[in-house]
């Protein structure tokens, strides 16, 4: 990891207007996490739906897209990723260091708010706000990693990328069952829904997948992707299509 | 871009040239090769640029890497009609599984995208490589330009929409459906999906010119679509539960696409996809029209504001 490049990074993220990007979806859930407290007094069971439809299934997945887009897409846009390229770094170092940013961008920008909306909408002694937490920060690892390689390998990274989150994952796993399992979010729940243990089924707090399966999966995808990304970034080459 | 050096703003060497008041400062002959032919003047120049922006919504003129998006998200958006149809003919259905109207905000996602992944293509290379001064140099004017990027990334918009609508109508001739029905349907489909590609087109285009780097301009336009239409339902459900159904149904409106079926709806009396307006007659379609039309105007105005200041910093 390197300093200066995730300062970079970072002032590429959340400079000028592009902060405010970040900000909406996060305002939005917490204020459908009010709406949720006052429309069904607080119970976990429609919490729990909150966090699973809106907070995981569309928050978390487009967060680390937009995240993805500022931290490199951006850069590979306009170009100027190749000063930063033609430094004498490690090109892993590089991705390394913007991967870091970037998570830390999502914990701050959508795994922190997903924990405080499950919270404000209806918890049982903060057990369902942990288990979010966790489901959400394992998934912002493995989306972050397969978002920004995607992001270096595809110009369209943001339409695959949502094409996969939303379509994949929301509309196709409602018609075919069997997409259902091929899901980081199905996998980050496991964990969750194995944090809860007995109450899980009550809170509809339920996963695919058990969570060993869900964590080597998970572990397995995030290295891939990042394995990818380096060998990708190391032959990197820029055109002009749009 | 008033008067350079003497070489670089040559009156204009054509007769065609209508005698507007700034054709003095259109640059036509940059000394390099001699053109003694027509001018064809401005409506041209608006109708190549409309053209050449509908071409590019689809990706035709570029290269087979920029044809992948557009042509993978038209691919989706036709499965649905195709699958419908298809159902239709062989289960010998009395009517079609979704309505012309209901598939719009039923594909809203993929709609979404569409429009997200082609308004930046539209206008952020030109805004990125500043070459607006190079279109103004010629007699055009900046507001033919927003014109012209509009009315082609409208067009395009619109072309999709209405072939998945002429499959279902297909779908549904094939099927032996009552035609008079079908007819009706499809026209009101259409009417439908050119009213949303106009609105679509209008928040799409403002939220790109506004961003100049495409990916981001790709995530802001869905990021704002998906959070309207977040807030749309959400807010209108909450609403219509708690017995205030008329002001639900009216705020249902947020999202675009919930508008249009308000519109739909409103108008032409077919079912609401979502069944949120439900009961707001002919003065909701009037309220619901308007608010069309404001957001397709208003989108139109930011536009030609944001243009008056391009090219000149």
């Amino acid at each position: 990891m390197n300093v200066t490049v995730m300062r970079l990074t970072a002032r590429g993220l959340l400079g000028r207007r592009r902060a405010l990007l970040l900000v909406i979806l996060p305002a939005l859930l917490l204020v459908l996490a009010a709406l949720t407290r006052w429309a069904s007094d607080a119970s976990p069971s429609a919490s729990s739906l909150l966090g699973s439809g809106f907070a995981m299934g569309t928050l978390l997945p487009l967060m680390c897209l937009l995240v993805a887009t500022g931290v490199i897409s951006a850069e590979i846009d306009d170009g100027s990723i190749v000063y930063m390229l033609a430094k004498p770094l490690k090109r892993r170092v590089i991705l390394f260091s913007k991967l870091a940013v970037g998570l830390a961008a999502v914990i701050v920008f959508a795994v922190l708010p997903t924990m405080a909306a499950v919270a404000i909408a209806g918890d049982e002694g903060g057990q369902l706000t942990l288990a979010y937490g966790a489901s959400a920060f394992f998934a912002a690892i493995a989306y972050t990693a397969i978002f920004v390689t995607l992001g270096i390998v595809s110009r369209n990274a943001v339409v695959f990328g949502l094409l996969y989150a939303l379509l994949w994952e929301n509309v196709l796993g409602g018609y075919v069952p069997g997409v259902r399992a091929v899901s980081v979010r199905q996998w980050a729940m496991s964990v969750g829904e194995q944090m809860l243990g007995s109450q899980a089924a009550e809170w509809s707090f339920t996963a695919e997948v058990g969570m060993a399966t869900g964590l080597i999966l998970l572990a397995l995808t995030t290295a891939g992707a990042v394995y990818l990304g380096v060998r990708k970034l190391s032959t990197l080459t820029l055109s002009s299509v749009d | 871009m008033a008067d350079h050096t003497p070489p670089l703003t040559s009156a204009t060497a054509g007769g065609a040239e209508p005698a507007a008041p700034q054709s003095q400062s259109v640059i036509h002959d940059i000394g390099f090769r001699h053109y003694d032919g027509p001018r064809l003047g401005r409506g041209w120049i608006v109708r190549s640029l409309l053209v050449e922006t509908f071409r590019g919504v689809f990706g035709f003129g570029r290269p087979a890497k920029a044809k992948i998006m557009p042509w993978v998200l038209v691919g989706i958006l036709m499965a649905p009609p195709l699958i419908f149809a298809l159902i239709a003919v062989l289960l010998g259905l009395d009517e079609l599984p979704t309505s012309y109207t209901e598939y719009l905000p039923t594909m809203g996602f993929v709609v979404s995208l569409f429009v997200a992944s082609r308004a930046p293509y539209c206008v952020s290379r030109d805004l990125r490589h500043g070459v607006m001064p190079l279109y103004l140099s010629r007699p055009i004017r900046r507001n033919d330009y927003v014109l012209a990027k509009f009315a082609g990334l409208a067009l395009g918009v619109f072309t999709v929409l209405a072939a998945a609508q002429t499959l279902l109508f297909v779908g549904a001739l094939l099927a032996k459906l009552s035609v008079g029905a079908q007819i009706a349907g499809y026209a009101q489909g259409l009417i439908a999906s050119a009213v949303l590609s106009l609105v679509l087109s209008a928040i799409g285009l403002v939220l790109a010119a506004f961003t100049p780097r495409r990916g981001m301009g790709v995530a802001a336009i869905i990021t704002v679509l998906v959070v309207l239409g977040g807030i749309g339902s959400v807010v209108s459900t909450l609403l219509t539960q708690n017995g205030s159904a008329t002001l639900g149904g009216y705020l249902a409106a947020i999202d675009p696409f919930l508008l249009v079926d308000g519109i739909a709806m409103s108008w032409f009396g077919v079912d609401s996809a979502i069944g949120v307006e439900a009961g707001l007659g002919a003065l909701g379609g009037v309220i619901f029209t308007a608010a069309a039309a404001a957001i397709v105007g208003g989108g139109i105005a930011l536009l030609m504001r944001r243009y008056t200041k391009v090219g000149i910093a």
